[in-house]
């Protein structure tokens, strides 16, 4: 009797996985569909990179140089770059953009645990500097679905930059 | 008294967020969800890993949301407030009011609520948000839950969820899944009691996913699993929802709903319509 019962919950929880796997299906083919406009299919086409589709060295300076004015706007971070040289910042940023886009640039500059250790960043800080970063892709007018790719490819640097 | 409580505890976390952090802004819009029916923070029926808010690990967040279903021959009206602590614990306390339309009359329900996040970060870590959640219920208006066969008039609710939100995943768009294993003898949420006759698997499962169409607006499915103790056949619920986060301090989300067979009247399928506050 016990047994039945087991098998019987254990096949309403597969039941359910199933569904719930359906669920999913359904909702990534959706999302493929509703979202495969015929501007960003041009944009994805295959072959080209992160580097390509942002707009390049143009764009990326673009948006440093707005990421910069908001910064220097900022009273939640702006503590942290006040003793930067911009010059040197806008440069090095923009390589390392560049690079983890996978456009034509080696970043050769200080690692991103080098560059902020000691400064003792916090989760508010680092998620008020991504809210910063997104509103400088904004005003580059960097498309929604860029922005995130972009995004995607910065998310990993947080364990490397927060709390050192 | 415990609402009064909890009206208190709301009224400190305000005056708090507004002292010592100014505003709890620390994370992406629209990425920490709405409140779900039972007052925790997750989409419109599930509870997601994601506590409620917008606060991180060093400060506080307050919330608070209504919401109205209308389906067939019942609605529920449901008010809920959620206070964040350093992104770590999440406390809510809701109410229920279930408009029986067949039988003219209300059933009341209160939900105290807690969640713990285990561990993980819904959008920064590579492992999904896991969280551990309780939800406390007790039905005030119990005699058609008792005269159903219903065991019990109160209950509790253990769930743990996992959440992710997968940045430019779908052609660039962000990505949002949850799965939540819950531990109930809920009937029907809870509002037509707990436990009875038929009682088997207790152990349901949830799951939710959307996709954000752009920084404010989401669209997705819900689906959760629900027991039939009482042999009326009770289903499972699903939901398709589209929310709007205009700023961090408010979202409204619709969504259309298909809660199958209450208390044995079947084809429950109507509308959500749910508004969130965030502190």
């Amino acid at each position: 009797m016990k047994r039945k019962i087991n098998n019987k919950i254990k096949a309403d929880v597969e039941m359910g996985m199933r569904k719930v796997t359906q669920y999913l299906m359904l909702v990534i083919l959706l999302g493929c569909a509703a979202c495969a406009s015929p501007e960003s299919s041009k944009n994805n086409s295959s072959n080209a990179s992160l580097y390509q589709k942002i707009g390049q060295k143009p764009a990326i300076d673009n948006i440093i140089d707005n990421l910069v004015n908001l910064i220097g706007q900022d009273n939640v971070v702006f503590s942290h770059f006040a003793q930067s040289n911009v010059t040197h910042f806008k440069e090095k940023l923009s390589i390392y953009l560049c690079n983890i886009t996978d456009g034509p640039c080696k970043y050769n500059g200080d690692t991103m645990q080098d560059i902020h250790k000691g400064m003792h960043i916090d989760t508010n800080q680092f998620n008020h500097f991504v809210e910063l970063f997104i509103a400088a892709m904004e005003a580059s007018n960097i498309s929604y679905p860029i922005q995130n790719q972009l995004l995607a490819r910065l998310a990993p640097l947080r364990e490397s930059i927060i709390k050192m | 008294m415990i609402m009064n409580k909890f009206t208190s505890i709301f009224y400190a976390c305000f005056f708090t967020v507004f002292s010592l952090n100014c505003l709890a802004e620390g994370k992406i819009l629209a990425t920490p969800g709405v409140s779900q029916i039972e007052g925790s923070g997750g989409g419109g029926i599930v509870p997601w890993a994601q506590l409620a808010g917008y606060a991180t690990e060093e400060s506080i967040s307050a919330s608070a949301a209504c919401s109205r279903v209308t389906v067939k021959d019942f609605s529920l009206d449901s008010c809920g407030v959620q206070a964040n602590f350093y992104d770590r614990i999440e406390l809510s306390y809701a109410k229920q009011t279930f408009e029986v339309n067949p039988l003219k009359l209300d059933l009341k329900q209160t939900i105290i609520g807690a969640k713990i996040n285990l561990f993980g970060d819904l959008v920064y870590t590579s492992l999904p948000q896991i969280s551990l959640g309780i939800q406390s219920k007790r039905l005030k208006t119990s005699d058609v839950a008792f005269a159903l066969g219903a065991e019990k008039d109160s209950g509790t609710d253990v769930y743990i969820a996992a959440s992710k939100l997968h940045l430019g995943f779908i052609n660039g768009y962000n990505w949002l899944w949850n799965i939540t294993a819950r531990h109930t003898k809920a009937n029907q949420i809870g509002l037509l009691g707990f436990g009875g006759a038929n009682e088997k698997a207790k152990i349901q499962l949830e799951a939710s996913t959307a996709i954000l169409l752009d920084r404010h607006l989401a669209i997705g499915v819900e689906y959760r699993q629900k027991p039939d103790n009482l042999g009326l056949g009770e289903n499972h619920w699903k939901d398709i929802f589209v929310a709007w986060f205009p700023n961090k301090h408010l979202s409204v989300t619709l969504a259309y709903v298909d809660l199958g067979s209450i208390a044995a009247i079947d084809k429950q399928t109507g509308w959500y319509l749910s508004t969130m506050w965030y502190l």
